[in-house]
């Protein structure tokens, strides 16, 4: 039994032998050799020799025999140091070294092979450029040189072994590429494969709404884009008035303005339309009265050549409002600034059948229907429309209201109106007529009434205000019945073209006072002029001396304000309604007289009767007032029934003052003061004479 | 709007006024006194007419506009004024 042990550990010995010598040849040589020994004495125990023991062999009882010793392989290497110590300088004591390193390095060889893929590899082979042959006995070599250490069998060199592992089949697969079909590993190969469960493939899709989608197209030419920078400038500029109204105002005046604003929006696509209702309705009268239209503009009566002096009238339009059928016309104002406007005012004179009044403004060009109307309460009795300010119309009422229209407004009712507080006349206003703006720029106008006064209106931001020029107290003829506070009745004035204070106040006894503005207390001048009322006294519109004036008593006359008589009488034959002097000539004039009938006058032709005598409306119907036109050779004439008829002037009418061939003609106001200066002078010689 | 609605009545009163149509700006009778069919076609083709007229004006001077189109036939006229929003037709025979 104790044999059984040596022979194992002389074959364990045996066994070692090939792994110590590689590993550790060098050091343990003796032992190998002691070893050899061995192997040799136990040929010769095989062959029946004695057993021969070492004299200082150790004799094991039985017991220690069975004894397992048991061997444990540690990490630890038995040679490293246990006991370093170093000096801590921190803690300036020498310290032991718990870590030591317990690796230990038995065997190192450095390999010269280079992965054949890489680029070291092929610059080697470039370098070397051998035939491909060699390379492969060059690997193959290589493999070999592998193999040996590999079949040496070591425990210690399994690192390089693993490494050559895997260097094998890399050159393996090498050769297979450079020698066409892949030859596999005959000794050691195995190819495994095996499939996963492939999870089944999900697809999930939604699909959205498709966003809404319009299609555009425009086209710009130059005025959208002048439109849309003008839109914006406006925006712009809305934008900074808004900036700027915050800081001065109250937010109850902003919110204020912003209604304002939508009113003003509504209202605009309304009078758009109303806008375009009005061109429209003037085109299809246009068409309908077109005949008359071309008579305005182009009719020449041909028969005036063969009569001398006579001329004629031709009626054009007639202006009537449904409304208006039981009122009498009373006053007719042109537009200065639309030459075919004009203003009637209606009413009535007659004292017992008061009623409502109504101003209409009527174009020539839309004879239908009037522009404007306004419906009054009192009858309407005079009117005059502002020179410069053509919206502006100054009205008188017969219960001695005044008030002020302005066109641009809308709403029914006056802007400015006089009340009893603010002196409004007690009786009819039988004239008004806007005055020159004031040194402050106020716009006013003077009125006449029955009560005797004249009184200037002041339009001062929203009120009128009022002054007395003068008071028509009775002219005392009389030694003692004169009483100081009794006046006469006002019924029509005048204001002098040129000199800017003067002006003629026509009274209900027929005198006519010359006055000046300045003095209120006297009158510079009366002419008794008629044996009644004096209905209309007018200023020529070139000579600075001569005025007209008509009366119920039937009579025109003309008077030189220097001159205390009148120039020249004329009976008509009916009351006069009214008289007017033409615009276009100093010696012109026309009355309507009450039986219908318009007279023309042309005292360069005809001193003594006139050149047109003509009934242009219904027996029955009184006319009441004429205007001219100031551009046009028309006039207009008011009745009593609420008509205005328009009339052109026949040729004879206008007649300029023959001249002799390739004379130039002359124009302007100084002609027309000469015609007239004749005239008065012719007049004066047989007075003188006579005297 | 009442004062626009008096101003149409008295122009249909007039003497040979054939009929009144108001169009939008699209061209789609909006108001008539026309029988549907001739109405819907007058409208459409004036307004064609109308934006024709206009883009001529306003391409030679943007600042300038149409205000007024009247078109003169052997049997009647047309006159037309558009407007920003809408435009108004008004057929007349002037003869009649």
């Amino acid at each position: 039994m104790t044999k059984v042990p040596n022979n194992n550990a002389a074959a364990y010995a045996k066994k070692k032998a090939p792994g110590t010598k590689s590993t550790k040849a060098p050091s343990k040589k003796k032992d190998d050799e002691e070893a050899v020994e061995i192997a040799d004495g136990w040929d010769e125990w095989t062959n029946g020799k004695a057993l021969i023991k070492p004299p200082d062999q150790v004799v094991l009882t039985e017991a220690e025999l069975k004894e397992e010793v048991t061997r444990i392989l540690t990490a630890n290497n038995p040679h490293a140091p246990e006991n370093i110590v170093r000096y801590s300088f921190k803690e300036r004591s020498f310290k032991p070294i718990s870590a030591v390193d317990q690796m230990a390095v038995h065997f190192v060889l450095e390999g010269s092979l280079v992965y054949q893929d890489s680029d070291d590899s092929r610059s080697l082979k470039d370098k070397k450029g051998p035939p491909e042959e060699n390379t492969a006995d060059d690997t193959k070599a290589e493999s070999d040189e592998e193999t040996k250490p590999q079949a040496s069998p070591a425990e210690d060199g399994g690192d390089v072994e693993d490494a050559c592992k895997e260097d094998r089949p890399d050159s393996a697969a090498s050769k297979a590429d450079e020698k066409g079909p892949k030859l596999t590993n005959k000794f050691n190969f195995s190819e495994r494969a095996s499939q996963t469960l492939n999870n089944p493939l999900r697809e999930k899709s939604c699909q959205t709404e498709p966003p809404p989608r319009s299609i555009f197209s425009a086209m710009a030419n130059q005025w959208e884009i002048y439109d849309a920078y003008h839109k914006e400038l406006q925006k712009q500029e809305k934008n900074k008035e808004k900036q700027k109204a915050p800081c001065s105002k109250k937010d109850d005046d902003k919110s204020k303005k912003k209604d304002m604003w939508l009113e003003t929006l509504s209202d605009d696509v309304i009078t758009n339309l109303s806008k375009a209702t009005k061109i429209i309705e003037r085109m299809v009268n246009q068409n309908t009265f077109d005949d008359i239209a071309q008579d305005f503009k182009y009719f020449e009566d041909e028969s005036d050549k063969f009569r001398d002096e006579e001329g004629t009238l031709l009626p054009l339009w007639k202006f009537q409002h449904d409304k208006a059928k039981k009122l009498s016309v009373t006053a007719l104002c042109w537009n200065s600034k639309y030459q075919d406007m004009f203003a009637v005012g209606m009413g009535s004179y007659d004292f017992s059948n008061q009623g409502h009044g109504m101003v209409a403004f009527y174009t020539l060009k839309n004879p239908s229907y009037p522009e404007y109307i306004y419906a009054t309460n009192s009858s309407v009795l005079c009117l005059d429309i502002h020179e410069q300010h053509s919206f502006l119309v100054a009205v008188g009422f017969y219960d001695g209201c005044v008030a002020v229209y302005n066109l641009k407004e809308t709403g029914a009712e006056p802007v400015y109106k006089s009340t009893a507080k603010t002196g409004k006349h007690t009786d009819p206003v039988w004239q008004v007529c806007w005055q020159n703006d004031d040194m402050d720029n106020n716009h006013n106008f003077y009125s006449v009434s029955s009560d005797g006064r004249v009184v200037s209106w002041t339009l001062v931001k929203n009120e009128l205000v009022y002054t007395d020029i003068i008071r028509l107290s009775v002219v005392s003829d009389g030694p003692e019945g004169a009483q100081p506070h009794s006046f006469t009745c006002g019924t029509s004035f005048d204001f002098h073209k040129q000199i800017d204070y003067l002006f003629l106040v026509g009274t209900e006894e027929g005198k006519i006072h010359k006055c000046s503005k300045t003095y209120s207390s006297q009158f510079l001048e009366t002419y008794d002029a008629h044996s009644m009322a004096v209905d209309a006294v007018k200023w020529n519109h070139y000579h600075p001396n001569v005025f007209i004036s008509c009366s119920s008593d039937m009579t025109v006359r003309l008077w030189d304000h220097t001159i205390n008589t009148p120039l020249f009488t004329f009976d008509l034959n009916a009351a006069v309604g009214d008289v007017a002097w033409s615009p276009y000539s100093s010696t012109v004039f026309a009355a309507v007289t009450t039986n219908g009938r318009v007279h023309v006058f042309d005292l360069s032709i005809n001193k003594y009767e006139a050149v047109c005598q003509q009934v242009v409306v219904a027996k029955k119907n009184k006319l009441t007032h004429i205007r001219f036109n100031p551009i046009h050779p028309i006039i207009i004439l008011g009745d009593d029934r609420g008509y205005v008829t328009s009339l052109k002037l026949s040729p004879n009418l206008r007649k300029q003052p023959k001249l002799k061939k390739g004379q130039e003609l002359p124009k302007g106001p100084e002609v027309e003061v000469a015609k007239m200066e004749k005239l008065l002078s012719l007049l004066r010689e047989p007075e003188q004479s006579s005297i | 709007m009442a004062e626009v609605e008096e101003t149409l009545k008295r122009i249909q009163s007039q003497k040979g006024v054939q009929g009144i149509i108001i169009a939008n700006s699209e061209g789609i009778p909006i108001k008539t006194t026309l029988d549907n069919s001739s109405t819907v076609q007058y409208a459409a083709l004036i307004h064609q007419l109308v934006m024709k007229a206009r883009s001529t004006i306003r391409d030679m001077d943007p600042q300038n506009d149409l205000t007024f189109l009247r078109v003169r036939s052997k049997k009647n006229e047309i006159m037309i004024a558009p407007d920003k929003d809408y435009f108004l037709i008004v057929i007349q025979n002037p003869s009649d």
